[in-house]
């Protein structure tokens, strides 16, 4: 017995070894490959699931409504990173043997996984989508050309939250000698906001407090009294994960309004907030695109992708916050593949080429109308120097059961995060010996 | 038949002594270091030379420093990914900072920077034994990383806390393409790993046994224990500093204080517990499996579900993948709990008397 | 002051909340010497069936308590059996490997059966400031850790009657003490570590409640073993009294440093204060507070 199961044992590792060599996977030939580096276990699970189902959702709307971009057909493969740097790098180096025209863009969804493939991407020549996340000053696309941390970053945010509360307060003047409080996750992503919110409280004036909180961030109640203790006018909450609905949860607490809490986009989801429960109604978030249902390209997967194809994902996840902004995600790669086949030819093409499909990409508002996504995303367009195009937020607050659109499409102080982008980029490229310019088409 | 040591005889003590005493394992060492030299970087695609191979040779070498303090020296660690956030840091500030600084200097100056911290949260296994310093050592697991984020100073005032790796010059030669970099660390390992092989079976390597084995009795015997812990500690956080400062230069680039987790510490207990508490050759066979296992998991879940036409619930194979690999580790454990090591030790047993067995 | 009576009080009652994470972890070590990493995502995995089978069938919390139990205890018993058994006799650290796969195991499989998505749970119990405190004292005193704390209170209550006053409990007593005599007696061994295993799984499903309640049933549940470690090793692997009061400790300690402390040095020490405190403790008594003391012999 014991025998057995050691050879068995032996067995299993010595296939484990071998399997592991030949790693070939079913392609269809002439269809436009794209490689998805996706997360579904460990912490950030929910939110990868929800945002990677609207991403294939929107591939296999693409590919069941219209036969694919101009007749080129998609297909796709994702890949398990866990939200793990090296696992995400090992996903990447796979999904670059696939196909012969490689993983055409890549969404990391993850700042870490970003960063560790932001040195490859160059050599490679494949461009990085980051949509709301990711280096702010690879918004500089003249330094960072493979880099597109698309429509807005983290400073956009910060100073667009900023605005909001000034608005809020009946104007930007108003904001001097208020108090404002940061409590953000104690890693690289929460930092981020930290130094464009300490230009913007010296030149409007108000104090700024900031709290970390240490990763996960399951226990907030020292964080909550200094809070509480500080009597902050207003909270940002800069959130990741299991912090956000704790930190709903303990304002409700200490009895801190959630009227006054305003969130970044990745702490305003309904993962967050349905796990807070009744604590945060009333709780505001800046967001990228708009929650729900109601819009056409919405109704397309419903009755396409989900009722005749019966492909879909999740039919609870749709038109959810990540579910949606998966979808705008994959819209930008597809538009972008079709933005670049206008210039390469009706093919599947190389990342090169969708790389200049998306530093071309010219989403105006009745572009965005015909695709279907009418009032979900703000109009954008791309070029060389501004990798994002469009550095708008739009506010949702939570009413205890869905996300409803609190403000228009706003824009923050664009020209001091243009100033700060610019800065730090150029730090960037004489620190790494780049000699900044755009690649020519 | 082909494994058979019989008219092999030894006429020195060096003979004797030497690291591989049968003439089959010396044939074996040196085809695998020609494979390993020449085959793979002559053969091997880029995604195997740096996804697979670069990460195996980098974790292998964690698994080997954290095997001489847990296997060799008994002191059971769950900060191993600390340690070598440690190296990286280090090195990429030696770098950074002294100028002319080779980077080989920095490498050995990061494991030695880990290998200081590594005394220092080694000194309460003066007091402290078995799971009560296991759980003591995530002191350091959850410290360093915070220490690292907090001071600006270490990631050079980078606003987002990842240090991106300097370029890997040996003289005046840019180590930048797979099989370059693959080969570099596979040197540092091979030398490092010859070296722990000395190491353990010297006075030293001797004395961490007598500890591991009873400390009480060890100390009647006159062997310092404070001392031999403690070097246990230095040589072991070394061996991680190194690792960690290769994992950052040459396998990912660019490193974050986050990414050196917990997981990542227990990642590495796991080689060395499916490999082989104290062996040298189970921190190279751990290494292997652990780093092999999801990759193999994934590829076989993904690519034998689009064989067999199924379509799975998106997401269902990540989980798929989790369930197995927590079944695996066990199954591995009961079969075998002295890991893959013993059990390449019994099949070499087993091939002595093949064909003819008692 | 009124605010350092506020950061105290908070502090000790997050310390019960840990303290009912350590319970779990302590009752399994003192009956079988295994450290049991899974409690994490036992803890996890009791609150997703909890909230699953509430979803999928409607019942009300009292006919949905029992059915999650049945699962926990049958988890128990099946992780004694194919587990625990087989690798009996092995070293302490194996069998500490051998859990951490089983949490793997254990995470893998909630989430395929209930799936990722994260839920509400909902006790009825508000998590608001008790108004009369507030009024009278003008301190906040949540009314959901005041509950916690009770239920807590009443947990260690029933586990103690459970092992000085029953039949099984008393052999516990026996195995935790000396496996060998426990067995030379006639203490059916296996069947006590099943038992063990089930009452882990009770406390780990009156953690998950609580917990989940509080956070949303979630993944990250599974972290909250992370805050009972520090607990346990400064009450002591052992002891159950210990992991109340390690709790109680650690919780006010760290809840203090990171309100006095944690400003002057950039703030987030919580995640390693509690290890470095406890590590500190550990030099004065290396077995913690209540934990056996062990004398070497050769």
């Amino acid at each position: 017995m014991k025998t057995w199961m050691r050879i068995l044992a032996g067995a299993t590792a010595l296939v484990i070894g071998a399997g592991a060599v030949a790693p070939v996977a079913a392609q269809q030939p002439n269809t436009q490959f794209i490689g998805i580096t996706g997360y579904r276990v460990g912490p950030y699970g929910a939110n990868g699931a929800a945002f990677f189902g609207g991403f294939i959702d929107y591939l296999n709307l693409v590919n069941e409504r219209d036969g694919g971009v101009n007749g080129v057909k998609l297909s796709w493969e994702e890949c398990e990173t866990e939200y793990n740097n090296a696992k995400g790098v090992e996903c990447y180096e796979r999904l670059k043997t696939r196909a012969g025209t490689g993983p055409t863009a890549i969404h990391p969804m993850s700042t870490g996984i970003t960063y560790a493939l932001m040195e490859k991407a160059p050599t490679d020549k494949i461009p990085l989508i980051t949509f709301g996340y990711g280096r702010t000053d690879a918004t500089d696309g003249r330094v960072f050309p493979w880099v597109f941390p698309l429509m807005s970053n983290y400073w956009d945010a910060a100073t667009g939250i900023v605005k909001f509360i000034g608005d809020k307060e009946g104007g930007d003047a108003k904001l001097k000698g208020k108090k404002i409080a940061l409590l953000y996750h104690d890693s690289a992503y929460g930092k981020e906001p930290i130094p464009v919110l300490e230009a913007e409280a010296t030149k409007l004036g108000f104090e700024l407090k900031t709290i970390p909180v240490p990763h996960p961030g399951n226990e907030q109640q020292s964080q909550w009294l200094q809070i509480r203790q500080y009597k902050p006018d207003w909270v940002i909450l800069w959130g990741w994960g299991v912090m956000t609905a704790t930190a709903l949860q303990t304002a409700q607490k200490t009895g801190y309004p959630r009227e006054k809490m305003v969130g970044n986009w990745w702490a305003g989801s309904e993962i967050d907030t349905v796990a807070a429960g009744p604590a945060a109604t009333g709780y505001y978030a800046a967001s990228l695109n708009l929650a729900g249902k109601s819009y056409p390209v919405t109704k397309d997967v419903e009755s396409i992708v989900y009722k005749k194809a019966n492909k879909g994902s999740k039919a609870e996840l749709v038109g959810t916050v990540l579910w949606n902004r998966g979808v705008a995600a994959a819209m930008f790669t597809v538009e972008a593949v079709r933005t670049a086949q206008a210039k390469f030819g009706k093919k599947p093409l190389t990342g090169e080429q969708v790389r200049w499909g998306i530093e071309n990409l010219d989403l105006n508002a009745a572009k965005l109308k015909s695709l279907g996504f009418d009032t979900m995303l703000p109009p954008l367009k791309l070029s060389c120097e501004d990798h994002g195009g469009s550095g708008q937020v739009r506010f949702q607050q939570w009413d205890g059961k869905e996300w409803k659109s609190a403000s228009d499409w706003m824009k923050g102080d664009t020209v001091l995060v243009r100033k700060m982008i610019e800065e730090s980029a150029a730090k960037y490229a004489t620190e790494k010996g780049i000699k900044a310019g755009c690649l020519p088409g | 038949m082909l494994y058979r040591e019989a008219g092999q005889f030894r006429t020195s003590y060096a003979a004797d002594q030497q690291l591989l005493p049968i003439r089959q394992d010396r044939i074996l060492m040196a085809v695998l270091l020609a494979v390993a030299f020449v085959g793979v970087p002559l053969f091997a695609s880029d995604y195997w030379l740096t996804a697979l191979l670069t990460p195996f040779l980098v974790f292998a070498l964690a698994a080997l420093g954290l095997n001489i303090l847990t296997g060799y020296a008994g002191q059971l660690s769950l900060g191993t990914a600390a340690f070598m956030a440690v190296g990286a840091f280090a090195a990429y500030n030696f770098q950074l900072r002294v100028p002319g600084m080779p980077i080989l200097g920095s490498f050995v100056l990061g494991g030695l920077t880990a290998a200081v911290v590594g005394v220092a949260f080694g000194l309460p296994s003066l007091r402290i034994k078995g799971f009560y310093l296991a759980v003591a050592t995530l002191a350091a697991q959850f410290f360093i990383p915070w220490l690292l984020v907090k001071v600006p100073w270490f990631t050079n005032n980078s606003s987002s806390g990842v240090i991106t790796s300097q370029p890997i010059v040996i003289l005046g030669y840019v180590f930048d393409t797979p099989g370059s970099k693959y080969l570099l660390v596979l040197a540092i390992v091979a030398l490092m790993a010859l070296a722990a092989k000395n190491l353990v079976r010297s006075r030293i390597g001797r004395a961490w046994m007598a500890v591991r084995d009873m400390d009480v009795a060890a100390e009647v015997i006159g062997i310092r224990i404070m001392r031999t812990k403690l070097i246990a500690f230095a040589v072991s956080s070394f061996y991680c500093g190194v690792a960690g400062a290769l994992y950052a230069y040459a396998y990912l680039g660019s490193v974050e204080p986050d990414g050196f987790n917990l997981d990542l510490s227990f990642r590495i207990l796991f080689m060395i517990i499916i490999g082989g508490v104290g062996s040298i050759l189970g921190s190279f066979l751990g290494a292997a499996f652990i780093t092999l296992l999801p990759i193999f998991l994934d590829v076989l879940l993904v690519d034998g579900a689009l064989a067999l036409g199924l379509n799975l619930p998106s997401g269902a194979t990540s989980m798929v993948q989790l369930v197995v690999f927590g079944a695996l580790i066990i199954f591995f454990l009961i079969v075998e709990p002295h890991g893959l090591a013993r059990l390449w030790q019994i099949g070499k047993e087993k091939l002595r008397l093949w064909p003819f067995p008692y | 002051m009124q605010f350092f009576f506020e950061v105290l009080i908070g502090g000790l009652l997050a310390g019960v909340m840990y303290s009912l994470v350590a319970l779990g972890f302590v009752l399994i070590y003192k009956a079988s010497g295994v450290f049991n990493f899974a409690q994490g995502a036992m803890v996890f995995f009791a609150a997703l069936t909890f909230v699953g089978v509430q979803e999928k069938t409607g019942l009300p919390f009292w006919a949905v308590l029992p059915i999650t139990l049945a699962v926990m205890v049958l988890l128990g018993i099946l992780t004694e059996r194919i587990v625990l058994r087989p690798l009996v006799n092995q070293p302490q650290i194996t069998l500490f490997m051998a859990t951490i796969g089983l949490a793997f195991f254990i995470e893998g499989l909630a989430q395929l059966i209930w799936g990722t998505e994260v839920r509400r749970l909902d006790l009825g119990i508000q998590d608001e400031p008790i108004a009369v405190m507030m009024d009278n004292f003008d301190m906040m005193v949540s009314s959901f850790d005041v509950t916690a704390a009770v239920v807590a209170g009443v947990l260690v209550a029933v586990l103690a009657v459970f092992f000085n006053k029953t039949r099984i409990g008393r052999a516990l007593r026996a195995v935790a003490d000396d496996h060998q005599a426990a067995l030379a007696v006639g203490i059916p061994l296996k069947q006590i570590w099943a038992i063990v295993w089930s009452v882990a799984g009770f406390v780990a499903l009156v953690a998950g409640l609580l917990w989940g309640a509080r956070n949303g049933v979630q993944f990250a549940l599974t972290f909250v073993a992370l805050k009972a470690l520090p607990v346990l090793i400064l009450g002591g692997f052992e002891s159950i009294l210990g992991a109340i009061v390690g709790g109680l400790i650690i919780g006010a300690a760290e809840k203090l440093a990171e309100v006095y402390l944690g400003p002057m040095v950039g703030g987030g020490i919580e995640g390693w204060f509690a290890y470095m405190l406890a590590l500190l403790f550990l030099l004065v008594r290396p077995e913690g507070l209540f934990g056996e003391r062990r004398i070497d012999r050769v």
